[in-house]
Order: structure tokens, then C-alpha cells, then sequence
């Protein structure tokens, strides 16, 4: 009875809706590409022309070697090993901040106590620092002047430094990561069904197995792509690694240094494509992957 | 299946943070092997009573929960040996059916095969044979609340515990679901305790009724006592349709005058107010009628109608009719009420309405 009466209604909405847009389906179209048309001259202008620019422009022959620099890239140490270091660097900063903050986050969010919301004010606060600002920060803590050096000076009378190095650079960019993943963790943690943790519990979990099959699982899509967005920031960060030195090889400072120091452009161009497209790949990876886990809790 | 257990609260409470107790002291008693339902409204402090039970929750200081005689107050959910069914189902969604239902067995740490034997015997004691590979997402609500049934028996729990579980179910799958869980219980002979706000589930599922309004329990007894015998005016009508008809004057003849007729109900002498329900009430011809009335509006329900007659009180008498005959409003009809069908209840309503405004 139902089946039946259901199927000529919804023949006829078919048919109704077919016949409006078949006559004013042009007239829609032009509307449509009339209002779009700013865009499409931004989004060509701004976006489509530098970057076809840019990808051609690293096909052209390096300065030194004389051949594409794309090619270039691959066959010199120096340059494999800037993509390497600052691959490396990036996916231990990601892990090491969804590690900790994943850990922070959750008790942030389920554990309520005076003071709460000043704390996780003061840990989000790195977000509103630029790049400059966390170097300087990474600088005051284990620069030449640094309270590590002031400190170990005054114990044992050498200073010891790390600002310089790639591990200032992992402590700086851990700096602005780490607040990102807080805030991520603490929402996901916030949407996660407590009745799951309740139906574990009841068959017999403890709280690690809880954690392991349930909490972990849910929260999974949120660690997911906050790591990726870390991984991509650190990837492209600029100032602080300009901040603690420039005798760091890492790509962002290179793209920089072939740039301006030796005017080569097709280099800066290569390096930049590449750089562009680890993060990419990284992003739509996480994005894949997270996507599939949520279709499974929905 | 494990022997049953009885379950004993004893003066449990509880009082949430902002000193709001949600749960009067309660002392309950639920017999090995029984299913013991929970009805009430939401806020009377059912579901609070099950997750004191779980131990998801504990009684404020003072009380007491025992399983036969094991005191297992401060045990936490995952040491007491509960099975639980929850409203949302709470499956895992990123494990499938099969390893939804062996979770619990896993975790008890079973050979390979006693896990792949009880998981086969609890999916087809919920009916979901070939579901095992099934996404938790592909599968309809009433499946779902099959695995998750299935997951709570398969680790062969002490206790069953219910939390409203057909509640976001469609009637007809409710229904269904309804008969099957009834049949599964008594099979199982596990105790088992189910909050419900659903009177029929409640009549249906439970050896016994425990009918919860603010924090207390108003009644307690087999759905016929609680049915037949409210204890209240606040069970009376919580169960069921009732009328209330006042008395107005008791004759010297001991008839008592009500709006639209007279009663005889000796056993009810002195009552202020006389409860009874719609299809307790027989329509006779005018000339046999305790009560005459008119017939001011007409609910078709099927089968049966719902006529409001007026016959002078303040709010129109409910009664049951055989659904094929006409009652054009205005109609006069004559009704019986047989004095068996009467009654009281124990508490006098004024104070249960003053109350249940003072808890809002």
C-alpha cells in the first residue's frame, strides 16, 4: 500500500523537477558564472599563474649545476639531505606533541579542578606568538646567553647551548605545536561517547584497556589530522629557524638562502614545489585516514 | 549459566554536587533470578538506582550494595560482573559485530575457542547468525541493540542491567524487541534489573515493578498490584488511565453521592475521592445507570474508543466503549461501576501533589 502510493509521488516530484531545470538550466549557468567570475580572476590571478609559474620555473637549469634544478636536487647530497632533516625534524615534533599534548588534552578534558580554564589559557597562549618570537623564547632558554648557559656556567663552569641547533629547533617548534594538539584533543575528547567507556568498563576493562580500545580509537581522527596540520606547520616554519641561525640545512632556510644570497631562482623554485608537495601528501594521507575512522564511529 | 544472585541496596543515596539529591535513601531488594523493573518518570531517580547498582556510581555515605551476600560497594563496574544495555547501544564502532560480542570474552582472557564458542551461541540467542563481519555502522537500530544484548550476555554476567534500552527504537521494532529480550531473560534466569519510562515494557518484562517519583519509590509489586492497587494517586495515574471521581455526601444509607449519580462501595466508606479505570467502566442502558452523563467527546482508537462523558465533575469521566458503535457528542449515556472495580488509594492525594511540586 505504502510502496505503491510512494511511487508515483515520487515520479512525479522527478518529472516536476526535470522540467525546471531544463528551460532556465542556461540562463542559470551564465548567472552563475557571472557571480563567480571575480573569483576565477582572483583564484587565476593570485593562485593559478604564480604557482604554474613556480612549477615551471624549477624546471629550469640551476645556477651551478647548469641542468633543471628538480634534477639537481636529486643528485646533491647537500639538498637530499635538507629534505631529509627537515622531513625528520617535522614527523618527530608531530609525534612528540600529539604524544604529550594527546595526554594533556584528555586529562584537561575530563578532569575538572579550580583553576582549569587559566591553565589551559597559559598553554594556548604560544598559538598568538609568531615564529620570531618562539626563536627569541628558544634563544633566552639555551642560547649563549640562556638560563641553561647562565646556569651550567655557574655549576660547572662551561656553558652549555642547544638554541643553535636542531634541537632548539625541535624545542621551538615543539612550543607552538604542542597548543594546537591541546585544543584539538580536549574538543575530540569532549564529543567522545561516555557510554562506550561505560560498556568496556562493565565487561571487565581497566582503565589502560579502556584507553587502548575505546578512548584512543575515538579520539584517533583528531590525533590524526592535528599531527598532520603540526607536520605541515613545522615543514613551512620560517621564523624561527631564521631566529636561531642560518647555518641550519633545513628546506625553508635554504628556499630562503638560494633566494636571496645566490639569485637562484630555479632552485628556490624546485626546493619550494617539493616542499609544497611532501606537505600535501602528508595532509591528504591524514585526511584519508581520519575520514575512513570517522565514517566507522558514525 | 551461573547460579543468580540476589541484589540488596541498602539505605543508598544520592546527592550530586550543588546538593541536589537525586536519590532518597533506598533500601531494595532484588530476588535471585527476577527481573525487576524501574518505571518512572525522567528525573524520579531510576536510572541513578542502576548505574548505584553498576557501580558507575556510588551511594553517598552510609550505603550499601550486595550481591548475594558479597558487599560490593566500593568494587568498581569492571570488578562486579554486570552485563549492561544501554539506550544508544554504546557498540564499539571501530571493531565488528563478532569482536563487539567477543570483547568481553577476550578480556577474561578465554582459550580461542571457548570465545568463538560463546560468541556464536550469545549471536544466535539474539538471533544475528551471519552478522559476525558486519560494520557496527551498516546495521539498523534494532540489530544494533541485538549486538549489544549479545555483548552483555555473552560474558555470562552475575546481574543484567537495563538502561532504557528500547527507548530510541520505533514502536513496532519495540515491541518485537520487547518480547524477545522477555524470552531471553527468562531462558537465562539471570537477575536483572530495567529502568524503563515505558509502563507497557514495565508490565510487561517485570516479575516485579518498583514505580519511582522523586527519588523514592512510590510502589512496589507485581504489575497486577500495581495496576490493580495503586498505592497512590501519582502510581494511578502513572500506570494506566484512571478517573477520580469526588465524593460529595455519604447517604444514610450508605450509598455515596458522586457528580451524576450514586455508588455503592462499602468498602470504601469515608473516602473523599474514588479512583477507577476507564475500562473498568460498563455503558448500560440509562434505566440501570449509577452515573448518567453525556457524551462530549469520542477518541477512535482502533480497537476500541475513548468517550469523555460529563456528568457533572470537574474533569470529563474517561471510559472504554467497543470501538463499532456511535456516540455523537451530547449522546445521554447511562454507566455501571461494580463496586470491585473501585477503589482508593492508601495516601490521600493532596499531599502527593504538594510534594511532587516541591521536587518541580
Amino acid at each position: 500500500m505504502k510502496a505503491a502510493s510512494k511511487q508515483p509521488l515520487g515520479a512525479a516530484s522527478f518529472s516536476t523537477r526535470w522540467m525546471v531545470l531544463t528551460v532556465p538550466v542556461r540562463h542559470k549557468s551564465l548567472v552563475a558564472v557571472l557571480a563567480l567570475m571575480p573569483a576565477l580572476i582572483v583564484f587565476c590571478a593570485f593562485w593559478l599563474l604564480p604557482f604554474s609559474r613556480l612549477i615551471l620555473m624549477g624546471a629550469e637549469a640551476d645556477r651551478s649545476s647548469g641542468v633543471s634544478a628538480y634534477l639537481t636536487i636529486l643528485t646533491h647530497r647537500q639538498y637530499l639531505i635538507s629534505i631529509v632533516t627537515t622531513v625528520g625534524i617535522s614527523l618527530v615534533v608531530s609525534l612528540t606533541a600529539v604524544a604529550i599534548a594527546g595526554f594533556v588534552g584528555f586529562f584537561l578534558a575530563r578532569q575538572h579542578f579550580w583553576g582549569k580554564a587559566v591553565l589551559v589559557a597559559i598553554l594556548t597562549f604560544p598559538l598568538a606568538f609568531p615564529g620570531v618570537v618562539v626563536g627569541f623564547l628558544v634563544i633566552m632558554l639555551g642560547g649563549r646567553q640562556g638560563a641553561l648557559a647562565q646556569s651550567s656556567l655557574w655549576l660547572f663552569g662551561e656553558r652549555w647551548m642547544f638554541a643553535y641547533s636542531l634541537a632548539g629547533l625541535f624545542i621551538g617548534y615543539l612550543y607552538f605545536s604542542i597548543p594546537r594538539v591541546i585544543t584539538t584533543v580536549m574538543a575530540a575528547c569532549d564529543n567522545l561517547d561516555k557510554s562506550l567507556e561505560e560498556a568496556a568498563r562493565s565487561l571487565g576493562a581497566n582503565t589502560w584497556q579502556v584507553t587502548k580500545d575505546v578512548i584512543v580509537p575515538g579520539i584517533a581522527p583528531a590525533l590524526l589530522s592535528t599531527g598532520a596540520i603540526c607536520f605541515a606547520t613545522s615543514m613551512g616554519a620560517f621564523g624561527t629557524a631564521f631566529t636561531l641561525g642560518t647555518r641550519l640545512n633545513i628546506l625553508p632556510l635554504n628556499i630562503y638562502g638560494e633566494f636571496t644570497n645566490y639569485a637562484n631562482f630555479a632552485m628556490a623554485a624546485a626546493l619550494s614545489v617539493v616542499l609544497g608537495a611532501i606537505t600535501w601528501i602528508a595532509l591528504s594521507i591524514a585526511r584519508r585516514l581520519a575520514g575512513g575512522n570517522l565514517g566507522a564511529s558514525a | 549459566m551461573s547460579s543468580s544472585v540476589s541484589i540488596t541496596l541498602t539505605h543508598c543515596s544520592r546527592t550530586f554536587a550543588g546538593g541536589h539529591m537525586a536519590l532518597q535513601p533506598l533500601d531494595l531488594k532484588v530476588n535471585a533470578g527476577e527481573t525487576l523493573v524501574l518505571l518512572g518518570p525522567s528525573g524520579c531517580g531510576k536510572t541513578t538506582t542502576l548505574r548505584i547498582i553498576s557501580g558507575l556510581e556510588s551511594p553517598d555515605k552510609g550505603g550499601q550494595v550486595q550481591f548475594g551476600q558479597r558487599d560490593v560497594t566500593t568494587l568498581p563496574i569492571e570488578k562486579r560482573d554486570v552485563g549492561m544495555v544501554f539506550q544508544n547501544y554504546a557498540l564499539f564502532p571501530n571493531m565488528s559485530v563478532a569482536d563487539n560480542i567477543a570483547y568481553g570474552l577476550k578480556l577474561q582472557r578465554l582459550s580461542r575457542f571457548e570465545i568463538t564458542q560463546r560468541r556464536d551461541e550469545a549471536m544466535r540467542m539474539v538471533d544475528l547468525q551471519g552478522f559476525g563481519e558486519r560494520r557496527i555502522d551498516a546495521l539498523s537500530g534494532g540489530q544494533k541493540q541485538r549486538v549489544a544484548l549479545a555483548r552483555a550476555i555473552a560474558v555470562r554476567p552475575k546481574v543484567l542491567l537495563f538502561d532504557e534500552p528500547l527507548a530510541a527504537l520505533d514502536a513496532k521494532l519495540r515491541d518485537r524487541l520487547r518480547i524477545e529480550i522477555g524470552q531471553l531473560l527468562r531462558e537465562l534466569g539471570t537477575t536483572a534489573v530495567y529502568v524503563t519510562h515505558d509502563q507497557d515494557e514495565a508490565m510487561a518484562l517485570g516479575d516485579r515493578i518498583a514505580v519511582m517519583q522523586a527519588g523514592r519509590i512510590a510502589q512496589l509489586g507485581t504489575p497486577q498490584e500495581i495496576y490493580h492497587q495503586p498505592a497512590n494517586a501519582f502510581v494511578a495515574d502513572f500506570i494506566g488511565a484512571v478517573n477520580c471521581l469526588s465524593v460529595i455526601a455519604t447517604k444514610p444509607d450508605g450509598q455515596l453521592a458522586v457528580h451524576g449519580g450514586e455508588l455503592s462501595a462499602p468498602h470504601l466508606l469515608g473516602a473523599t475521592e474514588i479512583y477507577c479505570r476507564p475500562e473498568d467502566i460498563q455503558v448500560v442502558p440509562l434505566n440501570q445507570a449509577d452515573i448518567k452523563g453525556q457524551v462530549v467527546q469520542s477518541v477512535f482508537l482502533g480497537q476500541t474508543q475513548r468517550l469523555l462523558v460529563d456528568a457533572g465533575g470537574t474533569v470529563p469521566l474517561q471510559i472504554e466503549a467497543p470501538s463499532r458503535q456511535r456516540w455523537p457528542n451530547g449522546t445521554a449515556i447511562g454507566l455501571a461501576l461494580p463496586f470491585n472495580v473501585l477503589f482508593h488509594p492508601d495516601k490521600p492525594t493532596t499531599t502527593i501533589n504538594t510534594k511532587e511540586m516541591a521536587n518541580g
